[in-house]
């Protein structure tokens, strides 16, 4: 019997308290858990990488002295304009590109369009570098389509524009599909109502419902191209840009301090695009309400023929280029002997660490994959659900977004900085497969983290208080109902998490160690030293295991649904 | 009311604030064992909050709750002793009826067996059956209903708590229900608190009713002590239908004027207020009874008919009571057509003196 | 089943993990060699010695020289293998290597030695910077055969000639080293600012000139003789010239980084580095051996070349390649977008 307090209250038996308080220990301690990941992963390395762009080579205070001699170099302040007008250019024909061809994804019966859906996804599963390796096979000096460029070169802003908007275009795609898809039917039952013609309708209707999708789709491409650092390193030649600078002044000149101001400006792009595009977001969420009638197109000839001809030719761009990269990398000795072999794909000739670098890369993933997605799910949950976050709560909630604005080669640089600090106790994990896993779940974590909270947010609020009322502990809810509520989304997250781990080059080329090279990083170097065809061979290689596992998602997402998603059927 | 027995559930001064939001301000209240008790009021009054408060799901910043004479304030929900079905029922989507309700009996308590023929037993007490095996998406709204109600009763609770359990279906079914759930409630004799913003489902179920305002309580007490003898302007005006305007006590005992043309009213509360004070005054539309002008009695003031609405069992008629004031009526259509009551009518109207309710206003 | 599914993935990924704790000692061993060269010579040397394991880390010279002078308070370094004369001299400059002479060295070419005692470092090949010339393009181009480095400024080959960054390219630095020891310091500076007028682009490694060019993309590549050996052993329809006006050539050798914590092995594998089987290793790709009397099986170098080698200073070029390297990133580096 529990004992009685002088006031005629009941003391509750020690051990329910105990089991009360432990449940909440154990969701607070999850919470502490991915702080520290956080910290050790984002904070930390950024904040170094802040302090060092402000220090001498030899850690003596200098003040502005790094950034006076980055605006009194010429060529650095160059590379910033090229790369701002570079991602400008693109952004500019990637956009609209992107627009007709969600348009006609979502607005009109365009036959075919699950298979122009899937194409679309083609450039997200490949590293960046393959688009640039086969436009040196198209538009080199060699090329089979030289002549097209009018005696231009490929090797400056032609190419990279080129390989950016390849890149891009399935990033922009999707935004504006979704945008596109979730306008709201009645205003294009008013507008006919009100008997508008077609391109009224369309200037006053569909663009302004597309309009705040745009500037996301913009914005999206901007930073990509801003950031992206294998494109202009394989086919830039020449022609600086922020991106190549900072490996140059890491890499080549080992010139950490400078490295840092780069970065510090290469975040600058970056952290307003973030802005822009939180503005924006907000702004869509605003004018979307929940009644929503969903749009559903009509035939109409003149409309679905010349966007299928459209939808046809872009698709057929983007297969065609990975058809050539893939072409390139089984060719003998290009383009003096065509003949196929697979030598190319005989990596240790080129690259000491051979096929073990796609080894590398394959545990990498695999491991910020199911690491990642335990740690990002749990994190979404505790913040949705947990007991009362609280500060640590909100801190966390801004933290998890944060990745998204820190390009990979600023997080790669922090990186270093951080961990090779002589003073610094978690150095032994510099070069390790540790510190790469590490890496890419921070690189990556607020897509992932984004889609875990949207596909908890869509479950009942009250699951938590319910399964509290019937004592059974929140994590234990948690596992039988959230977690295969969410496993669509679980697997989302995980296949998200492998397929960049996998294709990244910006974070990862500054921190493998020596028998931890990734292949995208291999992929550089056999460019750098000129092995072209062992290069695209390699990139190929890479895409043919991020196929795969989208391939495995697809087949496993059927079986998961049987399995777990049965109660959605009525 | 069982005032002699000791309250199974005492709530002292419990108090809530969301930033500067103040949810629940020193509310105190208790509840008998086995009692119905609602909790009714404006939405955004704090009837949630104090539910969750009680559930330990959002705890009190200050106050102190009992149950069953223990201290339950600092406890975690899963320490309470009470089983709830919130608005949206929270079933768990991936789990069939049974597993739902069989979700909380867990441990070496609940062997295969027993909680076999407890969930037998539960599903049989709300009627289903032969859907055990469903997913919740594939119930209708009101068979979800009972699939949360069976839940939250599976480990006998000593409370259950109810949050707007019957505002997701639609009319007659939310009827229906409503009485199973008393039914039910007094068949298990189980405690119950049932959130709502219905005052007719409030009234019509529970012993005793909790009016709420702005995180404080208007009134406690029997439906009938809240509809007939309201406590404030606030339980007269939410609680029930009724005609409002302001008047002062005149010299004779329990006479009213308002307005400047000298329109009186007799109102037995009104009886030893100073001469003067300003009141509210609230008249029932039930309690305006109607005659031909002239065949009324001595309290019988002149109104005309401005406006003819039919419900059904009654009509509803708008009077006008002089140039500012309005009346509302309601008498059986039959009644209606006899006394000629369309709009321009003239007629006369009378409020017996005990059913005028009136109060002080301040300032 | 799920769950046992997911516990055997999980092994897989963490197994090679634990697998790596093994017995062998692991040498940490910073390179600039050629990437098809280091898979070879790890399984000699490890061959010969069983309880050494050897884990490569391999960049551009200019790059791994860098990273060692960056890392010299904090380093990742056990040993120095197969990086250019000029890197090891610096870093001796900066006390960065170990003294010790290995088992056999004496018999090394005096040249190709340290000239302290003990050794700071020990020689294994040299090589040179030639032309590689892609006869196809230029018979499409209608380009001359170029013999000496003059003929390189002739207008013609305006934006056909690529060549390697001085700075991040030990074949690059060799080259630029080589026209200041023929040329004359000034004489250089002036030949080079007209040969910017016809490169088209500077590239990060001294190979890719000449698998540039190999691949037509180029006319012209300045490359290492031993890339455009290997090339044209392959079938790339190139000819290696070695300019009648002197050529610059580079050493590559060996240390001992200071301050290894695995002095025992790393000193093991320097005496195994200057061994004849060693020297015919490195005698598969180089013409030039640090060990007299080992016939290099190289096939395809031009005959006599070792005549038009430059007489170089390699120390008095080593004190002054940090302060060359700037004056050079100065005058040329990304100075232009690509021309045409
Ligand atoms: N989680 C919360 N955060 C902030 N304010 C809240 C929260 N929950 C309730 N409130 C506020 O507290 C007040 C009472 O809310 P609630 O108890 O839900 O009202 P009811 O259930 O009576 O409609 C409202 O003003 C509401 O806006
Ligand atoms: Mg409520």
């Amino acid at each position: 019997m529990p004992e009685t307090r002088p006031d005629g209250t009941v003391a509750l038996p020690a051990a329910a308290q105990q089991r009360v308080a432990g449940d909440a220990l154990l969701l607070r301690g999850g919470l502490w858990i991915t702080a520290s990941v956080l910290a050790i992963g984002l904070v930390l390395p950024l904040a170094t990488l802040f302090v060092r762009a402000f220090e001498d080579r030899d850690g003596g205070f200098a003040g502005l002295e790094n950034f006076g001699r980055y605006v009194t170099t010429p060529t650095l302040l160059a590379a910033a304009g090229n790369s701002l007008w570079i991602a400008a250019a693109t952004t500019a024909i990637v956009v609209p590109v992107a627009f007709f061809y969600a348009y006609a994804l979502t607005r009109s019966c365009m036959p075919m369009q699950a298979l122009f859906r899937t194409v679309m996804l083609i450039p997200v599963l490949a590293p960046s570098l393959l688009p640039a390796l086969a436009l040196v096979y198209l538009f080199g000096n060699q090329g089979m389509l030289k002549g097209l460029l009018l005696g231009h070169s490929v090797y400056g802003p032609i190419g990279i524009v080129m390989a950016q908007c390849f890149y891009c275009f399935p990033h922009a795609a999707i935004i504006m599909a979704v945008a596109l898809a979730t306008t709201d039917a009645r205003f294009y039952e008013a507008a006919e109502a009100l008997r508008a013609g077609r391109g009224r309708i369309f200037a006053t209707v569909t663009l302004p419902g597309a309009r705040y999708g745009l500037v996301s789709a913009a914005v999206v491409v901007f930073t990509l191209v801003v950031t992206d650092f294998g494109i202009p390193k394989v086919i830039g030649g020449q022609f600086p840009v922020l991106a190549t600078d900072v490996y140059k002044q890491v890499v080549g000149l080992q010139d950490f301090n400078m490295g840092a101001v780069v970065g510090l400006v290469l975040l600058l792009p970056a952290i307003g695009a973030y802005l822009l595009d939180r503005w924006a977001q907000g702004k869509r969420a605003a004018t979307l309400s929940g009644r929503a009638v969903p749009y559903a197109p009509r035939p109409r000839r003149q409309r679905d023929l010349p966007l299928l001809v459209f939808c046809l030719g872009v698709a057929s761009v983007l297969a065609g280029l990975l058809g050539v990269a893939a072409w390139g990398s089984v060719i003998r000795f290009w383009p003096y002997n065509l003949s196929l072999t697979l030598d190319n794909y005989d990596f240790a000739r080129f690259d000491a660490a051979g096929w073990d670098s796609l080894l590398v890369s394959v545990r990498m993933a695999g491991l910020a994959a199911i690491l990642g997605t335990v740690l990002i799910f749990c994190t979404a949950w505790l913040l949705e659900r947990g007991t009362r976050p609280g500060r640590l709560g909100s801190i966390l909630r801004f933290a998890a977004t944060l990745p998204l604005a820190v390009p990979g080669l600023v997080l790669g640089l922090a990186f270093i900085l951080f961990f090779n600090h002589p003073a610094n106790p978690l150095g032994v994990l510099y070069g390790t497969l540790a510190i790469l896993v590490l890496n890419s779940v921070v690189h990556f974590y607020t897509v992932a983290h984004l889609t875990a909270v949207t596909a908890i947010r869509q479950l009942d609020p009250e699951f938590e208080a319910a399964s509290a009322s019937l004592k059974v502990p929140a994590w234990l809810t948690c596992w039988r109902v959230t977690v295969p509520m969410c496993l669509p989304a679980i697997l989302d997250i995980a296949v998200y998490l492998f397929v960049n781990t996998m294709t990244t080059v910006s974070a990862v080329i500054f921190l493998y160690g020596p028998d931890t090279k990734p292949a995208s990083v291999a992929v550089v170097h056999m460019d750098e030293a000129g092995q072209a065809s062992a290069a695209a061979a390699m990139a190929v290689a890479i895409l043919g295991v991020t196929l795969s596992a989208k391939l495995l998602q697809l087949g496993t997402a059927r079986l998961v649904e049987r399995a777990t998603q049965r109660w959605r059927r009525r | 009311m069982a005032s002699g027995a000791a309250p199974y559930l005492v709530v002292e001064e419990v108090s809530k604030a969301f930033g500067t939001v103040m949810a629940l301000d020193g509310v105190s209240l208790t509840v008998a064992a086995g009692e119905f008790v609602s909790f009714l009021g404006p939405s955004g009054c704090g009837k949630t909050t104090l539910l969750r408060a009680i559930a330990g799901l959002d705890p009190a910043n200050s106050g102190r709750i009992l149950q069953a004479g223990r201290d339950i304030t600092a406890l975690a929900p899963a320490a309470r002793d009470f089983g709830i079905v919130f608005q949206s029922y929270a079933l768990f989507p991936n789990l069939t009826v049974a597993e739902n309700i069989a979700y909380g009996l867990r441990g070496p308590a609940w062997p295969k067996p027993r909680r076999a023929s407890r969930v037998a037993e539960l599903v049989e007490l709300v009627g289903l059956t032969e859907h055990v095996r469903k997913f919740p998406a594939q119930l209708s709204g009101g068979q979800q209903q009972r699939v949360a109600l069976a839940r939250a009763l599976a480990n006998e609770p000593g409370l259950l708590l109810l949050d707007e359990p019957l505002s997701a279906l639609d009319a007659i079914v939310r009827l229906h229900l409503r009485q199973e759930i008393r039914t039910l409630q007094q068949r298990l004799g189980v405690t119950t608190i049932m959130v709502t913003h219905d005052q007719e489902e409030a009234l019509g179920v529970s012993d005793r009713v909790v009016v709420m305002n702005h995180g404080r309580i208007a009134q406690i007490g029997r439906p009938e002590d809240i509809y007939r003898r309201p406590a404030n302007p606030f339980v007269a005006g939410f609680v029930g239908r009724s005609a409002t305007f302001i008047a002062w006590v005149e010299a004779a005992e329990g006479l009213l004027q308002a307005g400047q043309d000298g329109w009186r009213i007799a109102a037995d509360a009104a009886r030893g207020m100073p001469r003067g004070t300003r009141v509210e005054v609230f008249i029932r539309p039930e309690d305006v009874r109607l005659t031909r002008p002239g065949e009324g009695g001595a309290g019988s003031f002149p109104v005309t008919v401005r406006h003819w609405e039919f419900l059904g069992p009654v009509c509803r008629l708008t009077l006008a009571a002089g140039p500012q004031r309005q009346l509302e009526a309601d008498l059986p259509p039959d009644a209606a057509h006899a006394l000629g009551a369309m709009p321009g009518a003239a007629l006369a109207a009378e409020v017996p003196p005990e059913r005028v309710l009136v109060f002080a206003a301040d300032a | 089943m799920f769950r046992r599914t997911i516990a055997f993935g999980l092994s897989l990924l963490l197994a090679p993990l634990a697998a790596e704790a093994q017995q062998r000692t692991r040498l940490t061993v910073y390179t600039a060699l050629e990437n098809e060269q280091l898979q070879p010579l790890k399984q000699a040397a490890e061959a010969a010695l069983r309880d050494i394991e050897i884990a490569w880390v391999r960049d551009s010279t200019g790059v791994i020289t860098a990273r060692l002078i960056a890392e010299r308070q904090n380093p990742r370094a056990d040993m120095i293998w197969g990086v250019s004369v000029f890197s090891l001299l610096q870093m001796e400059g900066l006390d960065m290597l170990e003294p010790y002479t290995p088992l056999g060295a004496e018999a090394l070419r005096p040249n190709f030695r340290s000239d302290r005692k003990p050794m700071t470092w020990t020689g294994m090949d040299a090589f040179v910077s030639a032309i590689c010339f892609n006869t196809v393009v230029a018979q499409a181009r209608n380009l001359p055969r170029p013999t000496t480095w003059a003929d390189l400024l002739n207008p013609a080959f305006r934006g056909q000639i690529v060549m390697p960054n001085p700075a991040s390219s030990g074949t690059g630095f060799l080259t630029i080293a080589g026209w200041m020891g023929s040329m004359g310091e000034a004489p250089a500076w002036d030949f080079m600012t007209k040969l910017h007028e016809n490169v088209q682009v500077y590239t990060h490694s001294g190979s890719a000139p000449c698998n540039n060019t190999a691949r037509g993309e180029y006319g012209v590549g300045i490359s290492l003789d031993m890339r455009a050996v290997t090339l044209k052993n392959q079938g790339a329809p190139i000819e290696i010239i070695v300019p009648t006006d002197g050529v610059g050539f580079d050493m590559e050798g060996t240390a001992i980084h200071r301050g290894t914590r695995n002095a025992e092995a790393a000193k093991r594998l320097a005496d195994w580095a200057v061994t004849r089987d060693a020297m015919e290793m490195y005698g598969r790709w180089y013409a030039v051996l640090a060990l007299p009397g080992v016939q290099p099986t190289v096939r395809g170098y031009p005959a006599e070349f070792e005549q038009r080698l430059v007489s170089m200073d390699f120390r008095a070029i080593a004190t002054r390649r940090d302060q060359i390297l700037r004056d050079w990133a100065a005058r040329f580096d990304g100075k232009s977008a690509p021309r045409n």
